[in-house]
């Protein structure tokens, strides 16, 4: 068993930081094999930003498929860039707060979140990506839904005042998740 | 063993120190830059030395003189960046300065583009600067083998005194994998291994003519400078016996020889993985050591079965392909599977490459 | 009998120089090892010798030595410095190496200040390759690669490199001296002396330039040059200290 996931948005979205959470949970509290790979550009700020995740049973090869899985989009150019690489029968995560154009394709599942209107509705804009990864973990299972909150809360260790709205981020992002799971 | 999630070039670096660098020097240039970032944070906790240099060249210099005062010491960079530094790495290969470098590649020729490719192939083994020495460059396809090669090349160096080359690419460098750490060499060995070399370095020596330390990287007599280069050929014909390092991977009953190294090593043996899944007989034999090359692993094809062999790079014109086509004699055909530039190495590019051999298509 | 000069030990003695009549490479390299014994360091001297003439006194000298890719003394000297700190570390260059195609690391070694010494030795001229034009080669002097002789227009003007380095805050002791006349040889032999105990005691970085002549390359035999360095060099490059951190009010 494979997947390969791509998360891609805005320079700024917390995209590196949400895959590396993914991945860094794999390493750390499962025997499965990860690989993530930041795509750069040139740029410092601004830009799309995209990262590559790839969860495995198995030797992994390239760390970037060219077929997708699953795909996680936080902004429209990136919606433009990436869903022809989402294979049929994929799931597209879409934050539908930023994104208003038509998805164009009728053989995948879609997954529309308001994330960043959640975002600022718990209080902060820049909680948008751990919002988003609660509704990627709530939905698929791919991983525990406590072991991915450990690795947050390790990694906001230094800065523990955050803990809280995080947590709150989380928590609303597995919510929506698991309530579109159900479905 | 503990996993612990680490980006290649941070690994690299990490694997260096604990190997025992104490001296880094570098300057920025991406793909490569956490190397360097991660050497200014980490080389003040062990005692060691990191410079950011005003250029490739000063940077490859001061690791000359580093080493030529019996340190660990290693450089890196990127392709164009790399170019820079092979005047210094051809006076160390001259000088018999043991040193390790790193080269995590990126698209060329010139400036190119700053996403992965294997576009040095023949820098890398063939010349790595003027004057035709050779070293041996280690090709890692995993961040964990990126930490063991890297770990292993100072001894390499430190035993022929000579340059080592860690040839990555952007992937590699860029990409986080679970891994495991080999130990940090206590002070002691690392302070042992500068002693074994205090004979020849170049720290200061009682006065006493013959015994001085004489770093030379050329002769004024054409009768020692031939001297000098028959003694190192000795040292590169030994790594053909002793040294080669090879992953040889279902070859015994292929129909079809997939050939790769580094990044594009992994994505071929996924491929490999998919292609006898679906009932074609592949394998795969992937360099570890470019140089020297795995020539011999070629003879263990059975050739009355293997339809053809399929050599991929990401380098467009092939360079990898040429030591291929060297170690397969024309007993089968070679065909190749590229892509240059910064583009990736497509596992469906090599498939489709595969299948085209297998239907007689090429 | 009392002893009152001998050949100084760093030298050794079964060994013939490569240098021209009349060149001054030889005085410097002499000055140099006797200042090394007076300060008893000989066991801890290490020589980056850059390329070109500086390169002949490799095989005579006896302490340490390492050559350096061309201009590339100064980042050779900061690799060996930082890892042996307790070495009396020096780089031997002239000006085509230190101020031509290794004017980067030279002044990013100063800027940095390293705790070595460099010494300078500043002839105008290429000398092994055979009399090209040097970036301190005065106007109007002919050379190889500047048949009618130096024009501003075309090469701009002779490179002050002491007073480049000038104006850098890091560099400790600069200090201009000749070999044209016994004065200015022991004033030579006290700067490189001041330059290495600053060294030793942890001031940073010195660089003594020595004003030298290359008569064959300037065409006239070694006397002239005498009178040429007197006259024109010493013209372009005046004498003295230029700076010297250890006079200046704390």
């Amino acid at each position: 068993m494979e997947t390969n996931l791509c998360v891609a948005g805005f320079g700024g979205q917390g995209i590196m930081t949400l895959g590396k959470f993914l991945a860094d949970t794999v390493c750390h509290r499962t025997e499965k094999n990860v690989t993530f790979f930041p795509s750069y550009g040139a740029e410092q700020r601004g830009g799309t930003a995209n990262c590559y995740v790839v969860i495995s049973d198995g030797k992994i090869g390239a760390p970037l498929g060219e077929v997708m899985d699953e795909l996680i989009i936080m902004n429209e150019p990136s919606l433009k860039k990436f869903l022809k690489t989402l294979k049929s029968g994929g799931t597209l995560f879409l934050n539908n707060s930023l994104i208003n154009c038509e998805v164009e394709r009728e053989d995948i599942t879609l997954i529309e979140i308001p994330a960043t209107q959640m975002a600022l509705e718990i209080g902060n804009i820049k909680v948008l990506n751990i919002v988003m990864l609660g509704v990627y973990i709530g939905y698929t299972g791919i991983l525990s839904e406590e072991a991915v909150w450990k690795t947050i809360e390790e990694n906001l260790s230094r800065k523990a005042s955050l803990l809280p709205l995080n947590k709150k981020a989380y928590e609303a992002g597995l919510a929506y998740g698991r309530e579109r799971r159900g479905k | 063993m503990t996993r612990i999630f680490m980006k290649g070039c941070e690994a690299i670096a990490e694997a260096a120190v604990r190997a025992g660098c104490r001296f880094f020097a570098g300057y920025p240039i991406t793909p490569q830059n956490e190397i360097p970032e991660y050497f200014a944070r980490r080389m003040p906790e062990v005692g060691g030395v990191f410079i950011q240099g005003e250029s490739e060249i000063a940077s490859v210099n001061m690791v000359y003189g580093a080493a030529s005062s019996g340190t660990r010491a290693m450089t890196s960079s990127s392709s164009c960046g790399i170019s820079l530094k092979s005047e210094g790495i051809s006076y160390a290969a001259s000088a018999r300065i043991p040193m390790v470098y790193c080269n995590v590649q990126r698209g060329g020729p010139g400036v190119g583009a700053i996403q992965p490719a294997q576009q040095d192939y023949f820098q890398a083994t063939k010349a790595g600067g003027n004057g035709g020495f050779r070293m041996m460059v280690f090709a890692p396809s995993t961040v964990q083998e990126a930490i063991d090669l890297t770990y292993g090349a100072f001894d390499y160096a430190d035993r022929d005194r000579n340059p080592v080359l860690i040839l990555a690419d952007g992937v590699i460098g860029t990409m986080m994998e679970p891994v495991s750490l080999p130990e940090m060499k206590p002070e002691s060995e690392i302070e042992a291994i500068k002693q074994s070399k205090l004979k020849w370095a170049c720290v200061g020596h009682e006065l006493d003519y013959p015994n001085r330390s004489w770093i030379e990287p050329g002769h004024w007599n054409t009768a020692d400078m031939q001297k000098a280069n028959e003694e190192a050929l000795k040292v590169y014909e030994a790594w053909e016996v002793n040294d080669v390092k090879v992953e040889e991977y279902m070859i015994d009953d292929a129909e079809v020889v997939l050939s790769a190294y580094g990044i594009s090593g992994r994505i071929a043996a996924a491929a490999v993985d998919k292609l006898r899944a679906a009932g074609i007989k592949a394998g795969l034999i992937r360099p570890i050591t470019v140089s020297p090359f795995p020539y011999s692993s070629y003879d263990k094809i059975d050739y009355k079965k293997c339809k053809g062999i399929l050599s991929i790079e990401m380098s467009i014109p092939a360079q990898f392909a040429e030591d291929v086509k060297s170690a397969v004699k024309e007993r089968c055909l070679v065909s190749t599977c590229l892509c240059s530039g910064g583009n990736i190495m497509s596992e469906q590019a090599v498939i489709d490459g595969v299948k085209k051999i297998m239907e007689g298509r090429v | 009998m009392n002893l009152i000069y001998t050949r100084t030990k760093t030298i050794q003695e079964d060994k013939v120089s490569g240098f021209c009549p009349g060149c001054m490479h030889s005085t410097v390299i002499k000055l140099i090892g006797e200042v090394i014994e007076e300060l008893n360091v000989v066991d801890k001297t290490c020589c980056i010798t850059g390329i070109g003439c500086c390169g002949l006194h490799m095989d005579y000298i006896a302490y340490d030595t390492i050559t350096a890719p061309h201009g590339r003394a100064c980042a050779v000297a900061t690799g060996i410095k930082r890892t042996n700190p307790e070495s009396l570390v020096f780089t031997y260059q002239g000006d085509g190496d230190l101020a031509a195609i290794g004017l980067a690391e030279t002044l990013s070694a100063a800027n940095r200040g390293e705790n070595f010494t460099v010494i300078f030795v500043n002839n105008g001229i290429y000398g092994m390759t055979g009399g090209q034009m040097a970036p301190t080669t005065l106007i109007g002097m002919k050379a190889s690669t500047a048949p009618a002789g130096r024009n501003a227009k075309e090469h701009g003007y002779p490179m002050h490199m002491c007073e480049l380095m000038n104006v850098l805050t890091a560099p400790y002791y600069l200090v201009r001296t000749s070999c044209n006349t016994p004065a200015n040889v022991t004033r030579t032999k006290n700067a490189i002396k001041q330059a290495f105990k600053n060294q030793l005691e942890g001031k940073g970085f010195s660089m003594v330039e020595i004003v030298t002549s290359c008569p064959t390359n300037w065409g006239m035999d070694a006397l002239s040059a005498l009178d040429f360095i007197q006259d024109k060099m010493l013209a372009e490059f005046p004498l003295g200290v230029i700076r010297d951190k250890s006079k200046e009010a704390d």
